[in-house]
């Protein structure tokens, strides 16, 4: 049964996009059949990031309104056949979507993909609420820095009452999912540490992201940095999240990029 | 370096996470609160709807929170010509 996931934080700049594009890569990497939407209507990047932004021609907004038939809008990928891209449009207009016309979008990718990834905007208004609206699951995209932890306590809480499962009387799945986290600075006490922002959001951990250059060097290529360097720490990072989402029980570690240390395994296990 | 300098200035972690637990738990009851007030705003509403015809806006409800005791203001503004009980008196 096909699973919608929304990348989401409220703050901007934390990883949402990178996550997703990584994310969608190494379900893809993984056999599943993926599709990663951009819901970041007006600022879209995810198509960048794939590096498909040349090969758009239709966007999410024109088949919520009757404009294009989905297939039309999806791009493939050029490098995994079963990773599919529903870009953004870069309309102005903020009302450009409609609940309605989501949940038909949302409705009909659920019986092609086994993954259906959703790529929020920042904020907490109506563009962010849009994306979570219909998932099973969310991954909030946290930084160990204060704004983005405030933030994503707004958002979680957002998750537990705006989405079609909350009011439904379900309970929505979250996950956090630590970007950009730099171990040394946490050591030395200049940086909140995991056990922080666990405890502050009380809410289970996916993994634990690096900061790496390499990450910087993927959006450059407009690759997943799951595919263009496989072998780094951020890339090994989201493998293992990815893996965790789909149930396998693997040990929580923080992958290092110095060739010299083993991965610090951290004491805890994914719930 | 000295260890003021590694132990005593460096530190901010410890000072962020203690701000953010505060922040956070008053926030969290803020969210409550703000949920019980659209609720008694809705529930009175529509119990004045029921005998006067009154715009939404024109009903606010508010909490003002003391340390022992905190007030609960309802402010509802009605045209005389919304009840003939009222135009009566008036
Ligand atoms: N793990 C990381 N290490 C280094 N830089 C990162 C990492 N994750 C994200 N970034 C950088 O942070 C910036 C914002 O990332 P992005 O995914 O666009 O965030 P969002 O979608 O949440 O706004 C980008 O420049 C990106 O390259
Ligand atoms: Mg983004």
């Amino acid at each position: 049964m096909a699973k919608v996931v929304v990348i989401t934080s409220g703050k901007g700049g934390v990883g949402k996009t990178t996550s997703t594009a990584a994310l969608g890569a190494a379900l893809a990497q993984s056999g599943q059949k993926v599709v990663v939407v951009d819901f970041d209507v007006g600022l879209r990047n995810l198509d960048l990031l794939m590096g498909a932004e040349r090969r758009v021609v239709y966007d999410l907004v024109n088949v919520t309104q009757g404009l294009a038939k989905l297939p039309q809008a999806l791009i493939r990928d050029k490098r995994l056949e079963n990773l599919h891209l529903l870009p953004a449009s870069q309309t102005r207009d903020k009302d450009a979507l409609t609940e309605e016309g989501v949940a038909q979008v949302i409705t009909e990718l659920r019986s092609w993909f086994d993954w259906v990834i959703c790529d929020s905007p920042a904020g907490i208004e109506r563009g962010a609420t849009l994306a979570m609206r219909f998932a099973d699951t969310a991954l909030v995209i946290t930084n160990p820095e204060v704004s983005s932890v405030r933030d994503s306590d707004r958002i979680i809480g957002l998750l537990d009452s705006k989405t079609k499962k909350a009011e439904d009387g379900e309970r929505i799945e979250k996950h956090l999912l630590i970007t950009r986290f730099d171990p040394a600075r946490s050591a030395t006490g200049e940086m909140l540490s995991i056990d922080d922002v666990l405890e502050i959001l009380a809410t289970p951990l996916l993994g634990i992201v690096p900061e790496s250059q390499e990450v910087l060097r993927a959006s450059n290529l407009g690759t997943p940095v799951t595919l263009s360097n496989p072998a780094s720490a951020a890339a090994r990072a989201y493998m293992a999240a990815a893996q965790r989402l789909m149930g396998e029980d693997v040990p929580m570690t923080i992958p290092s990029d110095k060739k010299s240390l083993f991965d610090k395994l951290f004491g805890r296990r994914a719930a | 370096m000295s260890l003021f300098g590694l132990f005593g200035q460096r530190r901010s972690a410890p000072v962020a996470r203690e701000r953010l637990q505060i922040l956070l738990a008053h926030e969290r009851s803020l969210c409550g609160q703000n949920d019980l007030l659209s609720i008694l705003r809705e529930e009175i509403l529509g119990v004045i709807a029921k005998h006067v015809k009154v715009e939404r806006d024109n009903v606010v409800v508010k909490m003002d929170r003391g340390d022992n005791v905190s007030l609960l203001e309802i402010d509802v503004e009605i045209p005389n010509s919304a009840s003939p009980l009222l135009a009566m008196t008036a």
